[in-house]
C-alpha cells in the first residue's frame, strides 16, 4: 500500500486501550504452561501419573544435590549454543548449522588438548584448545557464510548439510586419524581428571559454566550495549535501513556467521575439557534441536536464555532418572518441547494479529 | 451516441487505509468499445481503484455496478467470471513457465494442458493484435514489453468485456506504446471497453475517447467523448494540465509567490553530475551551488529515486559525480555521508528508521559507533540520550521519550527525526527525496521551512518531488525527469509552471535548456 | 578384493542400494512438491518417523503390508494437514513448527514405542518379493532390480509418475505458481492458500509413506528415531532436484547407495570407516553450491506465507 500512504492524512489513530500484559507472559510462560498441560495428558495417555512425573522430575533435577550438579553441568553447551544462536537470529540469519560447529570445535580440542597439557602449563594449554574449538567452528560456519552473503544461498539448508558433513566427518577422523589406540572404543586420548577445566569450589561443577555464562551475558551486552550489536540487530529488524545508512553489505552477515560458528565451536571445545576429556566417534547429542526452542522462547534475551537453559536441564536431568524409575522414555523432553514450539507460534500468530486489528 | 447501461461503474466509492482515504467519494462510468484514459498522479488512488475492480480489495462505501447491478466483488477469480480482466503494472506471470503454460493458469488441476490449442490460439489472436510473441518461450526470455502483451491477451481471453490496463506503457519504449495504443483501438473497436490507467497526458489524449483526471483519491474531472470531437488538441490539454497540476484543485499550501523568499544562491559549485547513467536513468547532467535548491520535478516513477539513490551511494550507476571538487564514484555510502553528502529518503518506515529501535538510536544510525556516541564500541546511553533530547528540541520532534519506538511516532514526527538525522553533524550537500509525502498540512510547512533554512546557511540542497507546486515554492532551478531522462532545466520564474507541467507531461518544449535557467539563481 | 566385487556381494550392493533410496526418494518428491508451491517443510523428518510407527503397527496389528503403508501414508498426511493449517492458513513460521512437528513426531513415536513393543521388540515378516521371471535372472542386476517387493518398483517409478503428473495436468504449473508468484496465481482465480495446502499435505504423505516402507518393508521393524536424519537427505534431496522429478531419482539412488555400502562395507569386514562413503555426497553438494553457488535457486516466494493485497 505504498501509494495509499501518500494521500490525505487522516489524524493519528487514538492508541488502542488493552490490558497491559508483559510480554514475557504472553509469549514464554503462556505457551510453556499449556505445554507442560499437553504433556501431561499425553503422560495420562500413556497411563502415567503426570502430576507424580513433573515432581519427580523437579525432585531429581533440582532439589537433590547432585541431580542439581547434574543439570548445572548440562546447562554449560547449551548455553554457549544458545548464545551463538541468539547472534545468529537477533540478526536475522538462521545458523542452524551450530550442531556441525560444536562437533568440529570438540574435535579439535580432543585433539590438540591431551598433546597441549604436556607442553605447557594447564591454564594456557586449556584456553588454547578452547579458543581452537571456536576456530573450528568459525572455519565450520564459513562456507555457508560465504554462499549467504555472496549469492544469496539459503544458510538453512546449507547449514544443516554442514552438520551432517560434521557428523561423519568426525566419526571418520575419529577412527583414523585420531584414536586413541589404547582404547576399545574408537575415541581420541583422553585428557586426564586432573587436567581438565577445574571444579568450581566446593561443588562437582566446572568453572566451564562460569564461563559460558560469561558468554552468555557477553553476548546478550554486546548486542544491547555495543555499536557492532547495534549493527546486528539493524541487520536483523530492517535489513533495508542497514543498507541505507551504509553497513549492510555481506561482510556484515559473514561476520554475524562466523561469530556464531566461532560461539558453536567453543560449546565444543569448552564441554570436552571441562566435563567430557575425550570425544567418541559415536558422539552427536544434536542439542541444536533442543537449543533453537529455547533460543525462539527467550526472544532472543540472553538473560532469559539462561533461565530457560537451566530449566530445560533439569527436564532433561529429571526425565533421564524417571526414565528408569517411572518407565517414561526420555524421549517424553522432545514432546514437551515440541509443544512449547507449537503454543509459542501461536502465541505469536495471537499477538500479531492482535496488533493488526 | 449514449449507450443506456455502462459495463461497469463506481458509485461514490470510497476507500480507507489506516490514516489515508485512498479513494474518495468516486464515481465513474465504463462503456462498451471505448478506451476511457484515467490520469493521475502517483497517490492519485489509482491502484486502489483497480484492486477494487479486479476483486483483490473492496470499498468501504459506495458500490460498483456491472450492467447496472450492484455487485460485491468478493476475489480475482469472481471479478474474472464477471468479465473484468485486469492488467497489472508489475508483471503478473510467472517466470519460470512458458507463455502458453502461463496463458493455461487458472484451470483446475486434474485437467490436461492442452499446450497445443492454446499455443494456436494464442498466435492466431496474436496476429490480429500485431503481436509477434512465440507461445513456446518462458516468460523470463521475454522483455518487459512482450510480457505484457502476453498479459493482455491473457486478461482478454479470462475477462473479455473489460480490460483493465494499470499504467502499461511506464515500461515501454516509445515505439511500444505506439504499438500498444494501436492494439487498444482495435480491441475497443472490437467492443472491449478499455480502462486505460496513465499519467501521460498525451497518450491519454492520444489513445482515449475520453479522460477522466484523479487527484488526491477523488476525481477532479473529466472530458467527455463530446468535447473531445468539439475541442481543438491544444485547448484540450490546457484543461487537462489545469486539472492534474494547476490551481483548478485547492492547493494545500499558500507559501509566498517564490522570487519574494528564496535565498540568494551562492557562487560555487557544490555538486556536479555529469554523463550519469544507471538502470532506471540515463546520460543525467546538472549542478548544484552552495545555497541553491535545485528542484527535481516529474511524475513518479520517472527514474528520480534511483538516481538519488544512486547519489546517495546506495545503487550502482556509471558517471562522473564531483561533490565540492571530490569525486564521489567508488565511494561507500559511509564515505560520502563522512564528505557531507545526507540523502532523505522517501521510505521513512522502510529504509529511514529501524520502527521497533528508540528514537535516540535511529537518530544516530548513520553515526553508528562514532565517538562521542559510541567509546571502544560500547555505548554511552547518556551522550546517546542528550544528543537524542537536544535533536528533538531543536527539531521540534514529538515523543513521550527519547526511548520511545520511533515507528510509534506519526509521520510528521518521523520526517522530523530523519531530518534532525541528516542535518546533524557538517552536511555540504542534501538531497530531499518527497519530503512532505504524506504529511499533514502543519509538517508540510515545518518541512518547507527547514528546506529553505538550510539552504540560506549555504548547503547544496536536491529536491525531489512530485508535487509541482512544492518544486516551484522551494526551487532555484527545476530539472524535469520523464522515462529516466532529464529533459529540461526550466529557471522558476512567473511561467516555470507551465513550461514544467508540459516537460512533466511529456509535451515538446522548443527550448527545454534555456537561458533563463541558468541566468535565474 | 576377491569377495568384494563377487556377484553376491554386488547383488546384495545393488540391492541394499535401491532399498535404502525408496524412502529418500518417496520423501524428497514429496518435499518437492511442497518446496515447488513455496512452502518449506522442515518437518519431513518427523512425518517419515510419524509413518515408520503408523505403518510398524498397523501391519502388525494384522492390517497386512498394504494396510501398514496405507496408514503410513495417511499419518504423514495428518502431520502435512497440521503443517499446512499453521503455515499456510496462518502464516506461522515454517522452521519453528517444522522443528516442533519433527520433535513432537519424534517424541511421541518413542514414547510409544516404549508404552507397546520396548519389552518384546517384535518384528515383521519379511516383504514377501516377488521375483519378474526371465528378468530377475539377469546376472547381477536381476536380483537387485527385479526380486522385489512390488511397492518397491512402485518406489522406482513415482519419479516417473510424478513427472507424468507435472507434465500432464495442471498440478505442477498451479504449483510453481505458487511458489514463484503466488499472486500471479491468485489473480487467475486459483487459490493460493488451498494449492499450497494441498501441496503440504501431499508432501506430508510422501514422508509418511517413506517412513512406512523403511519399517514395513525394508528393515521390519521399528526403533525409536529410526529414520536418523533421512528426512533432512530428503530436503537437500529436493532443493538440488529443483523442480525435476526425475534428478531425485538419480539423486535418491546415489545417496542410498551410499548408506548401502556402508553397510555391505561392515559386513565385508573393510577397513575404511564408512562415515567417509556417508559424508560424499553431502560433501559433493556443498562443493557444487560453493563452485556453482547460483544453481541453488529456489522459488522466490519460499517460506513466505501469502496474503492477498500485500506486497
Amino acid at each position: 500500500m505504498s501509494e495509499a500512504a501518500g494521500i490525505t492524512p487522516v489524524s493519528r489513530l487514538p492508541p488502542r486501550s488493552r490490558v497491559p500484559v508483559p510480554p514475557f507472559v504472553g509469549t514464554t510462560l503462556v505457551p510453556i504452561v499449556l505445554a507442560l498441560v499437553a504433556g501431561g495428558l499425553v503422560l495420562a495417555a500413556i497411563g502415567t501419573d503426570p502430576l507424580a512425573y513433573y515432581a519427580y522430575v523437579l525432585e531429581r533435577g533440582l532439589l537433590r544435590l547432585r541431580g542439581l550438579q547434574a543439570t548445572l553441568v548440562h546447562m554449560i553447551p547449551l548455553l554457549i549454543l544458545g548464545a551463538a544462536l541468539i547472534v545468529s537470529f537477533r540478526s536475522g540469519l538462521w545458523n542452524l548449522g551450530i550442531d556441525g560447529q560444536y562437533m568440529l570445535g570438540m574435535l579439535t580440542a580432543g585433539a590438540l588438548a591431551p598433546h597441549l597439557v604436556q607442553a605447557m602449563p594447564l591454564a594456557p594449554a586449556l584456553g588454547l584448545s578452547a579458543l581452537a574449538g571456536g576456530v573450528a567452528g568459525t572455519l565450520w560456519a564459513l562456507p555457508p557464510a560465504w554462499l549467504r552473503a555472496r549469492h544469496g544461498t539459503n544458510e538453512v539448508i546449507s547449514g544443516l548439510m554442514m552438520s551432517l558433513i560434521a557428523t561423519s566427518l568426525v566419526a571418520a577422523l575419529v577412527k583414523l586419524w585420531l584414536r586413541d589406540p589404547a582404547s576399545l572404543e574408537p575415541q581420541t586420548l583422553t585428557l586426564a581428571v586432573g587436567d581438565r577445566l577445574p571444579m568450581i569450589p566446593g561443588t562437582d561443577v566446572n568453572v566451564g559454566l562460569v564461563l559460558a555464562l560469561l558468554v552468555v551475558l557477553g553476548v546478550h551486552a554486546m548486542m544491547t550495549r555495543t555499536a557492532a550489536g547495534l549493527r546486528f540487530r539493524v541487520l536483523g529488524l530492517n535489513p533495508a535501513a542497514a543498507r541505507h545508512a551504509g553497513f549492510g553489505g555481506p561482510v556484515l552477515a559473514m561476520s554475524v556467521l562466523c561469530l556464531s560458528g566461532f560461539l558453536g565451536g567453543l560449546a565444543g571445545s569448552v564441554e570436552l575439557i571441562g566435563a567430557l576429556g575425550k570425544m567418541q566417534a559415536s558422539w552427536n547429542p544434536a542439542y541444536g534441536f533442543a537449543v533453537v526452542p529455547l533460543v525462539f522462547l527467550s526472544r532472543f534475551n540472553g538473560l532469559a536464555l539462561i533461565l530457560l537453559a537451566f530449566a530445560f536441564s533439569v527436564l532433561e536431568i529429571g526425565g533421564a532418572s524417571a526414565a528408569t524409575r517411572l518407565d517414561v522414555p526420555q524421549d517424553f523432553t522432545l514432546v514437551l518441547v515440541g509443544f512449547v514450539l507449537i503454543f509459542l507460534a501461536l502465541a505469536e500468530y495471537l499477538a500479531q494479529r492482535r496488533a493488526e486489528t | 451516441m449514449k449507450p443506456a447501461v455502462p459495463i461497469v461503474a463506481l458509485d461514490q466509492v470510497t476507500k480507507r487505509f489506516p490514516g489515508v482515504v485512498a479513494n474518495d467519494r468516486i464515481s465513474l462510468a465504463f462503456q462498451a468499445g471505448e478506451v476511457h484514459a484515467l490520469l493521475g498522479e502517483n497517490g492519485a488512488g489509482k491502484s486502489t481503484l483497480i484492486s477494487m475492480l479486479a476483486g483483490i480489495q473492496r470499498p468501504d462505501e459506495g458500490a460498483i455496478l456491472i450492467d447496472g447491478q450492484a455487485v460485491a466483488l468478493s476475489s480475482p477469480g469472481h471479478a474474472l467470471r464477471l468479465g473484468i480482466g485486469t492488467v497489472y503494472q508489475h508483471r503478473m506471470l510467472v517466470p519460470t513457465l512458458t507463455v502458453a503454460e502461463n496463458l493455461l493458469l487458472g484451470t483446475p488441476w486434474w485437467q490436461r494442458p492442452r499446450r497445443a490449442a492454446v499455443a494456436e490460439r494464442f498466435r492466431r489472436d496474436a496476429r490480429a493484435f500485431g503481436i509477434d510473441v512465440p507461445p513456446e518461450a518462458r516468460v523470463d526470455g521475454l522483455s518487459l514489453g512482450e510480457q505484457q502483451q502476453v498479459e493482455i491477451i491473457r486478461a482478454l481471453w479470462r475477462g473479455g468485456r473489460v480490460l483493465v490496463l494499470d499504467e502499461p506503457t511506464s515500461m515501454l519504449s516509445p515505439q511500444g506504446v505506439e504499438e500498444l495504443g494501436a492494439m487498444m483501438r482495435r480491441m475497443a473497436a472490437q467492443g472491449v471497453s478499455i480502462i486505460f490507467i496513465t499519467h501521460h497526458l498525451t497518450e491519454a489524449l492520444a489513445f482515449g475517447d475520453r479522460v477522466s483526471v484523479l487527484r488526491g483519491g477523488r476525481c477532479a474531472g473529466g472530458i467527455g467523448t463530446a468535447e473531445f470531437g468539439a475541442l481543438p488538441r491544444p485547448a484540450l490539454m490546457e484543461r487537462v494540465v489545469g486539472m492534474m497540476f494547476g490551481t483548478a484543485v485547492a492547493n494545500t499550501n499558500a507559501l509566498a509567490a517564490p522570487s519574494l523568499a528564496l535565498p540568494r544562491a551562492g557562487d560555487a559549485t557544490m555538486l556536479e553530475v555529469s554523463d550519469l547513467s544507471g538502470q532506471a536513468f540515463r546520460d543525467i547532467r546538472f549542478d548544484v551551488r552552495a545555497g541553491e535548491i535545485f528542484g527535481i520535478a516529474g511524475v513518479d516513477g520517472n527514474g528520480q529515486t534511483p538516481l538519488v539513490q544512486a547519489l546517495a551511494g546506495q545503487i550502482p550507476s556509471r558517471g562522473r559525480v564531483m561533490l565540492g571538487g571530490q569525486d564521489l564514484q567508488g565511494r561507500s555510502i559511509r564515505q560520502r555521508h563522512g564528505m557531507g553528502l545526507r540523502y532523505v529518503t522517501d521510505d521513512r518506515g522502510g529504509e529511514g528508521t529501524v520502527a521497533t529501535l528508540p528514537v535516540s538510536l535511529n537518530l544516530l544510525l548513520k553515526d553508528l559507533g562514532r565517538a562521542p556516541f559510541w567509546k571502544q564500541g560500547f555505548a554511552e546511553r547518556r551522550a546517546i540520550q542528550a544528543h537524542a533530547s537536544a535533536r528533538m528540541r531543536e527539531f521540534d520532534v514529538r515523543a513521550p521519550s527519547t526511548e520511545t519506538p520511533i515507528g510509534k511516532l506519526s509521520g510528521g514526527n518521523i520526517q522530523k527525526a530523519l531530518l534532525a538525522r541528516e542535518l546533524a553533524g557538517s552536511p555540504r550537500l542534501i538531497i530531499y527525496n518527497k519530503p512532505t509525502h504524506g504529511l499533514d498540512l502543519r509538517n508540510i510547512e515545518a518541512t518547507r521551512a527547514r528546506i529553505r533554512e538550510t539552504a540560506q546557511a549555504g548547503l547544496a540542497t536536491v529536491l525531489v518531488s512530485t508535487d509541482l507546486s512544492e518544486v516551484l515554492a522551494l526551487s532555484h532551478r527545476v530539472g524535469v525527469m520523464l522515462r529516466g531522462r532529464m529533459v529540461g532545466i526550466v529557471g522558476n520564474g512567473p511561467d516555470a509552471r507551465d513550461r514544467v507541467g508540459r516537460l512533466m507531461a511529456g509535451l515538446p518544449e522548443s527550448a527545454a535548456e534555456d537561458a533563463a535557467g541558468e541566468a535565474a539563481a | 578384493m576377491q569377495s568384494l566385487l563377487s556377484q553376491t556381494f554386488l547383488a546384495a550392493l545393488l540391492t541394499g542400494t535401491v532399498v535404502s533410496a525408496i524412502p529418500l526418494i518417496l520423501a524428497a518428491l514429496g518435499e518437492q512438491f511442497s518446496e515447488r508451491a513455496g512452502v518449506l517443510n522442515i518437518g519431513v523428518e518427523g512425518m517419515m518417523l510419524s509413518g515408520a510407527y503408523a505403518g510398524f503397527a498397523t501391519t502388525l496389528a494384522g492390517g497386512g503390508i498394504w494396510g501398514g503403508l496405507l496408514a503410513a501414508l495417511a499419518c504423514g498426511a495428518g502431520l502435512g494437514a497440521l503443517m499446512a493449517l499453521f503455515c499456510v492458513r496462518m502464516g506461522m513460521n515454517q522452521i519453528i513448527v517444522g522443528i516442533a512437528l519433527t520433535l513432537g513426531a519424534a517424541g511421541v513415536t518413542a514414547l510409544l514405542h516404549h508404552a507397546h513393543f520396548a519389552r518384546t521388540y517384535p518384528r515383521l515378516d519379511a516383504a514377501p518379493r516377488i521375483a519378474i521371471p526371465g528378468l530377475s535372472g539377469i546376472p547381477v542386476l536381476g536380483q537387485a532390480l527385479f526380486h522385489h517387493h512390488p511397492v518397491t518398483w512402485l518406489g522406482l517409478l513415482a519419479p516417473a509418475l510424478f513427472a507424468l503428473i507435472y507434465r500432464n495436468s495442471f498440478l505442477g504449473l498451479n504449483l510453481a505458481a505458487a511458489g514463484e508468484r503466488p499472486d500471479a496465481l491468485d489473480a487467475t482465480g486459483i487459490g493460493v492458500v488451498a494449492t499450497r495446502s494441498a501441496a503440504v499435505i501431499v508432501g506430508g504423505a510422501m514422508a509418511g509413506l517413506g517412513g512406512g516402507y523403511m519399517a514395513v518393508i525394508a528393515s521390519g521393524i521399528f526403533v525409536p528415531h529410526m529414520t536418523g536424519g533421512a528426512g533432512y537427505i530428503a530436503i537437500v534431496l529436493a532443493m538440488l532436484a529443483r523442480s525435476r522429478p526425475l534428478s531425485v531419482l538419480g539423486g535418491g539412488l546415489l545417496f542410498g547407495m551410499c548408506l548401502a555400502v556402508t553397510t555391505a562395507l561392515q559386513v565385508g569386514g573393510i577397513a575404511i570407516p564408512t562415515d567417509v562413503i556417508q559424508m560424499l555426497p553431502f560433501v559433493a553438494v556443498m562443493a557444487v553450491l560453493v563452485l556453482f553457488g547460483r544453481h541453488a535457486r529456489m522459488p522466490s516466494a519460499l517460506g513466505q506465507p501469502y496474503r492477498r493485497g500485500q506486497r
